[in-house]
């Protein structure tokens, strides 16, 4: 083989010569996060991560021997894995991209234990495996089922197949301790006695029980990032699966997707002024029975003020500055297009228009970023919190489409509220509040809105493309 | 500890260190894509799928190389693509930036 000449002529063994091209696909990852860091490179960072995934995938093909059947039969896996990921990636809708992330994410954890159940067979077999392979098959095991069972449990929460609300029930940190302690008793038992592999198996699935367990709790709004850590998770189960095959290229790359996805994870968390134990602990968005109790009745008995889009078109017409602050209501109506439309509209009949940008608005950060810049938002118009907070009240109307938690005033004034603490966007503040929503519901948080029975607020009930059409047509006769 | 352990963990030690320093400071809008970028990352477990599936012995050891090696390819392939879709989302505005 002509590859092999080349080597040859360069002095390398084949296996020298693919332990290079693993250390340039290594640098090739390095090289993509640091440009996927930076709003310029981002877009070429993937690419590159991309390159060393392909450089990384052929180098290893030179070094494998399959039977003929084997490899038919891999090239079959390759084309049904090449078809499932490229055409859910290809048909997934923008607000449907989290927990696309969250599946692929599952899938990967999964390949790690599944690898490291493999190798272990194969190995224990033959007899000559030592303690650091049982234990790097352990942790790959571990780690990688609890971020499949993970995974599949946050895509379900956020594809709606079940409640948004954190699950909690009596005696659960007894059941968590429980499986906790099952699965380090089993893998004591493997790593330093039986190196059984029916036992490894029954690892295997305590280990997706801890995984449900673990995110059941965490409330829907939470979820991008606890998929941020299941992602850390599954670096670090394939950094195990690494040492387990002995494999320098496994080991980088889940190791820096470890490490720098959990701090990843600190900083959504951070973004959202919490801490990371809050967010997995606190059951975050459980309506507690005092507060239904309480916060429920007081809310139905208040009244709100609701408006026609004749009204807040004059209103808005007549204003001199508008912040528009959208939220996931946005996005699943689609209607990035026409906000931008009727902030076109005004800004022409001379009203300053800005949209301001909460980092967690939408169910992922950068998620309105993303949605507004597909309308041909101008970046200028985007204004971010800490930037247009105390704008607020130099506003005529605070235009609020779609999003709730995010305007929340509980976030300052009530201890009680699970959203204590985390910033807002202070709408509050605007001379007017235009409060564009699709019912009374609760939001994502599943907590009440005061905002709704301020004086200042008049509500427009209705889908957010719907009711932005009809503000439209609005304005223009206005 | 054999010279290859050595290098190993010498290998993971340096790699942990490199993974937080290079996303030290990342705006927030890039938060999800990069998220997403490194998830395609993890997506090299391929390597690991196609090994041990070559090197298999008997019917179970083929399936469960073959089941990691579909789930690897779905984590590969539809990481990068979905990223690279969030990512595109971004190209709209330089151009807009650049009329004006």
């Amino acid at each position: 083989m002509s590859q092999i000449n080349l080597l040859a002529a360069s002095g390398l063994t084949l296996d020298e010569g693919v332990s290079l091209l693993y250390l340039l696909a290594s640098v090739l990852f390095i090289v993509g996060l640091k440009q996927l860091s930076s709003p310029k490179g981002a877009r070429q960072g993937n690419l590159t991560a991309a390159l060393g995934m392909l450089i990384a995938v052929v180098a290893s093909l030179t070094v494998i021997h399959p039977s003929g059947g084997k490899i038919i039969a891999m090239l079959v896996a390759v084309i049904i894995g090449t078809l499932v990921g490229a055409v859910s990636a290809r048909r997934v809708k923008m607000t449907a991209m989290p927990q696309m992330v969250a599946a692929f994410n599952g899938v990967g954890g999964g390949a790690a234990a599944l690898v490291s159940v493999g190798e272990f067979t194969r190995l224990v077999s033959g007899s000559n495996h030592g303690i650091v392979l049982a234990i790097s098959v352990v942790f790959s095991v571990v780690i990688g089922s609890l971020s499949f069972a993970g995974s599949a449990i946050a895509f379900a929460k956020l594809q709606e197949l079940m409640t948004g609300i954190p699950i909690t029930y009596k005696g659960q940190q007894l059941v968590n301790g429980i499986i906790l302690l099952g699965i380090l008793v089993l893998a004591v038992d493997i790593v330093g006695f039986t190196s059984s592999i029916p036992v490894l198996v029954v690892l295997l699935i305590i280990s997706l029980l801890l995984g449900v367990a673990f995110v059941l709790p965490i409330g829907g709004a939470d979820m991008p990032v606890v998929i941020s850590l299941l992602n850390a998770f599954t670096g670090l189960a394939v950094a195990a699966s690494g040492f387990a095959l002995g494999s320098t290229v496994l080991i980088v790359g889940g190791t820096l997707v470890g490490t720098s996805g959990t701090f990843l994870t600190m900083m959504m968390s951070d973004a959202m002024g919490r801490s990371l134990s809050n967010v997995l602990f606190a059951a975050v968005g459980k309506v507690t029975e005092s507060s239904s109790g309480g916060d429920g009745a007081t809310s139905q008995d208040q009244s709100v003020r609701s408006g026609t889009a004749e009204d807040i078109g004059v209103l808005l017409t007549y204003s001199q500055k508008v912040i528009i602050v959208p939220g996931y209501g946005l996005a699943v109506a689609q209607a990035q297009h026409v906000v931008r439309e009727l902030a076109d509209l005004l800004e022409q009949k001379g009203v300053e228009v800005s949209y301001a940008i909460h980092p967690v608005a939408g169910r992922m950060p950068g998620h309105m970023n993303v949605l507004l810049a597909e309308a041909d938002v101008k970046y200028d118009q985007l204004k971010e919190m800490d930037e247009i907070n105390d704008e607020f009240k130099l506003a005529d109307v605070a235009l609020i489409v779609g999003a709730n938690d995010v305007v929340n005033p509980a976030a300052k004034t009530d201890p009680g509220s699970p959203i204590y603490g985390m910033p807002i966007l202070n709408a509050e503040d605007a001379k007017n509040i235009v409060f564009m929503k699709r019912s009374m519901r609760p939001g994502f948080a599943g907590i009440d809105n005061q905002l709704m029975f301020d004086p200042k607020t008049i509500m427009f009930f209705g889908d957010a493309k719907e009711s932005l059409t009809k503000l439209v047509a609005a304005v223009k006769v206005s | 500890m054999t010279p290859e352990l050595i290098g190993y963990i010498t290998t993971f030690v340096l790699a942990a260190f490199v993974g937080i320093e290079v996303i030290s400071k990342v705006p927030t809008i890039l938060h999800t894509p990069l998220m997403s970028g490194s998830n395609a990352i993890h997506g090299i477990i391929f390597v690991g799928a196609i090994s041990v599936t070559s090197a298999s012995h008997g019917s179970l050891q083929l399936v469960l190389g073959l089941i990691a090696v579909v789930l690897a390819t779905i984590n590969v392939v539809g990481g990068f693509v979905v990223t690279d879709r969030m990512l595109e989302m971004f190209k709209p505005r330089r151009q807009a930036e650049a009329k004006r």
